[in-house]
């Protein structure tokens, strides 16, 4: 049951798959897409895990005082916060009950988990917090039921079209992770510094191909010639070594595929 | 510019500045940006399973029955099952009962790995062999101009170069004799294609630094200092030259720093 | 320590402020790079250039913030020249943050055509964006192999409902769009794997003109797909984004970053020689001093 049964199911929902393929009738396709239905919904809880390991890692990393403890709180308010607008959506133009509400329910969160797991490494549990923190929670959901400048909206998509929802994203995610990328430009010029050399004959192609490439939209008459074998280069030289490259990672990945059906890797399963 | 939105730009920008100051070192407005973002972009894949997902995919098609019935007595109460497959999941946190979570894995796995089978070998391997296997244009076989890519002389160097470097990857054969000079053939093809891979990688990664120096010049700059803008008032000067002194003052005390620690060891030496 | 072990031994920030210093004087000085259209790009503007108004097309946004330096300035050129020309578009977004940069690109998009403009002589009366008549954005759905393959049969099959909640079948472009026989083109602008599975999962089993937008780190690994059909263009990285802008009219961000582009490209190029040099010539004195 714990090994077989998961074993059996990959095998014929593998094999399913694989001839379904070739039967082209409506039924067979119906099939597929059912299975395909069935699996996105469970993918969706898959990823919520990720989501219960951060808060896990965030509230360890406090109560354990690890290095940079601080900061876990600040993952943690941002978490909460952006679940919280996106959840919600301000109907008046009032902002201060709905942010009040905001700072009720972190409280209220702080305090039941501190109730929960305790507070500091090898402290008892305090039955204290938790009860502050459900008498918090309480004045929370009194507030969300009788203030009427904000609403809850668990089953409509208002709180997408909520503007903090939007400006947390538009301002806080896109320009920090554009710039944590942006960093790879200083370090790739640190790197073309100390770590490439033509040391050899394979590292002095690599390096010349990479300045035809990286010279193609020079202006001027050289550069019309450098963009002309640049284009030559890109698609000859660089399309057979592509193509081997795709084909050994198709012949690569139905030979995994085919392991994984017939139970050969059984990876997936973990240990037990 | 109204206030409102002058405001979150100039937070954007904070953010910004914040994320390039770990070029120098690791500092505190670092590790701050770096934890919220952490935060901040888990709540919102959150949020986006949730509308996205679940409400429509799930709740969507269950909404017509009750709760109290367990959803049994929807027109689609089939929906519950991978809900329960979907809950099973949790199980993974449990060491006794950790083993129900396969179950839901191998439903993905198996679905996922059966559809990949035929049409990766389809698209991946044959569509490709096919097009390895197309006739060479022996009429013109030196092209016109300099290096034409639909000359003979191309389609021989593409063939040539993709059957060598395959031959490079078969590690099952020791390479030598004919076999070693067509892999190592192959590898130059290889260390051709991963420096044009290498050459994008450069602009690829210049174009990441070119778009944060626009927002912050275009975005944030141009409207600290519109001075035709409607909206505009001191309180937009003051927020930028503030955010500004802040990375100026740390910038100053790391200077600092290092001229003291550079006295200290020239006078330890001396 | 001569001058090459002086080099050698730079603290890496020195580079990083050099090429800071050289992007920002590239970004200040007043000059234009031209821009060479290459056929991947021009395929790809051609094609949506010669769809008669009304046509459906479908461009997925599939990428995060982290790429939307490349790909922003991509999707915005041609959902512009598509809206601009009356065509009829449906998003969607596989990525984890794609709905947010689709959404984003709407909104912006959308004040951009309530002004009148002249692109390529051509002027272009501003009209308002309506959800549900111009576009339809479906949303984000996870494990995108699986989304890609079930929309082959209909689009309500993983999307029953639009982002913004609406059900697909309430919505007059959806009406007689189901599956991808009823788009002219799928255009995927995408950062990362949701392409392989557009080319294996979804035109190479369904057989539809795919066109690809890609950052420049992925650009190179899929001329073979171009080259054996099952990709009808490439726009690749800044310059592509910036060869579409061109052939628009319609010079944005893009254009703009490619004069940057060219400077910084030289001073990487300065780098990897000054390396080469100070690493040989150490080499050369390394061994002078041993024997």
């Amino acid at each position: 049951m714990k090994r077989q049964l998961p074993l059996l199911f990959v095998f014929l929902f593998g094999t399913f798959m694989v001839v379904q393929n070739f039967v082209p009738h409506e039924n067979s396709e119906r099939a597929k897409d059912f299975l395909n239905d069935w699996t996105i919904i469970i993918g969706i809880f898959a990823l919520a895990l990720g989501i219960w390991s951060l808060i896990s890692v965030s509230i360890d990393k406090i109560n354990k005082r690890k290095p940079n403890w601080e900061y876990a709180f600040v993952t943690l308010v941002g978490l909460v916060a952006m679940i919280f607008f996106g959840f919600t959506s301000n109907v008046s133009s009032s902002w201060w009950t709905y942010f009040a509400s905001l700072i009720v329910l972190l409280i209220a969160l702080w305090l039941l988990v501190q109730g929960i797991l305790g507070f500091g490494a090898g402290a008892t549990r305090s039955k204290e917090k938790f009860f502050a923190g459900i008498g918090l929670g309480l004045v929370f959901t009194l507030i969300a039921i009788f203030d009427k400048s904000w609403e809850f909206h668990f089953y409509t998509p208002e709180g997408l079209e909520n503007t903090m929802f939007k400006n947390f994203f538009s301002n806080i995610m896109v320009p920090l992770q554009s710039t944590m990328f942006a960093l790879l430009a200083f370090f790739i010029s640190s790197a073309s510094y100390r770590a490439f050399r033509a040391r050899n004959l394979l590292a002095s192609l690599l390096l010349i191909a990479a300045l035809i490439v990286m010279l193609r939209f020079t202006p001027g008459p050289w550069g019309d010639l450098i963009s002309k074998t640049s284009t030559w280069v890109m698609n000859v030289p660089n399309l057979a070594a592509q193509r081997a490259i795709v084909i050994g990672i198709g012949l690569g990945m139905v030979a995994t595929a085919l392991k994984v059906i017939l139970g050969i890797e059984r990876g997936y399963m973990g240990k037990g | 510019m109204e206030l409102g939105q002058f405001l979150w730009t100039s937070l954007a920008a904070f953010l910004t500045l914040s994320v390039f100051s770990f070029l120098y070192k690791d500092n505190p407005m670092y590790k701050f940006a770096e934890h919220l973002f952490v935060g901040v972009s888990a709540g919102y894949f959150v949020i986006i399973l949730w509308h996205n997902g679940l409400v429509t995919n799930l709740y969507g098609r269950l909404a017509d029955g009750h709760f109290y019935f367990l959803w049994l007595d929807s027109a689609k109460w089939w929906y519950i099952f991978p809900a329960i497959l979907g809950i099973m999941m949790f199980t993974r946190f449990s060491r006794k009962w950790s083993w129900v979570s396969r179950w839901p894995v191998a439903f993905y796995i198996g679905i996922a790995t059966g559809l990949a089978v035929p049409l990766e070998m389809a698209n991946r391997v044959n569509r490709q062999l096919y097009s390895m296997m197309e006739p060479i244009n022996w009429q013109s076989f030196f092209g016109s101009g300099w290096l034409d890519m639909g000359a003979g002389y191309s389609d021989i160097i593409i063939f040539v170069g993709t059957v060598s470097a395959l031959i490079y990857f078969y590690f099952s054969k020791a390479h030598t004799g004919v076999f070693g000079s067509a892999a190592k053939l192959g590898i130059w093809t290889l260390m051709i294609g991963f420096g044009a891979s290498f050459g994008f990688t450069v602009m690829a990664r210049i174009s990441l630094l070119i778009n944060r120096i626009q927002f912050l010049d275009k975005n944030w700059k141009r409207n600290s200092f519109d001075f035709t803008n409607e909206n505009f008032s001191p309180g937009y000067l003051v927020l930028f030259w503030l955010i500004i002194l802040v990375f100026l003052i740390y910038a100053i005390s790391e200077f600092l720093k290092y001229l003291k620690n550079k006295n200290a060891s020239s006078v330890k030496s001396a | 320590m001569n001058i090459f072990e002086r080099f050698m031994k730079l603290d890496r920030r020195w580079i990083y402020l050099f090429l800071l210093a050289v992007c920002l004087l590239a970004y200040y000085s007043d000059f234009t790079v031209p821009t060479i259209v290459e056929k991947e790009t021009s395929a790809i503007y051609n094609f949506i250039d010669s769809l008669p108004p009304g046509e459906v097309i479908f461009v997925a946004i599939d990428y995060d913030p982290s790429n939307q330096a490349e790909l922003h300035p991509m999707t915005y050129a041609i959902m512009e020249h598509a809206f601009r020309k009356k065509l009829r578009v449906v998003f969607t977004a596989l990525s984890q943050n794609g709905p947010g940069m689709a959404d984003q690109a709407i909104h912006d998009l959308a004040d951009s055509l309530r002004v009148d403009k002249t692109y390529n002589g051509v002027e272009y009366k501003g009209r308002e964006l309506v959800n549900g008549v111009d576009y339809c954005f479906l949303g984000y759905k996870p494990y995108y192999a699986l989304v890609i393959t079930a929309m082959g049969q209909d689009f309500r099959t993983p999307f029953p409902s639009d982002y913004y909640g609406t059900p697909l079948d309430s919505l007059p472009l959806m009406k007689k769009v189901h599956n991808y026989d009823d788009i002219a083109i799928l255009v995927d602008v995408s950062g990362g794997n949701i392409t392989d599975a557009w080319i294996s999962y979804g035109q190479g089993k369904f057989d539809f003109p795919l066109a690809l937008g890609l950052t420049g780190v992925m650009t190179a690994q899929y001329y073979p797909f171009l080259q054996s059909g099952q990709v009808m263009g490439i726009m690749g990285g800044l310059l592509g984004a910036a060869q579409y802008e061109d052939m628009t009219d319609n010079p944005g961000l893009a254009k703009d970053g490619m004069r940057v582009q060219l400077p910084a490209h030289l001073v990487i190029i300065l780098f990897i020689l000054m390396g080469n040099i100070g690493h040989f010539a150490g080499r050369k004195n390394r061994k002078k001093v041993q024997s």
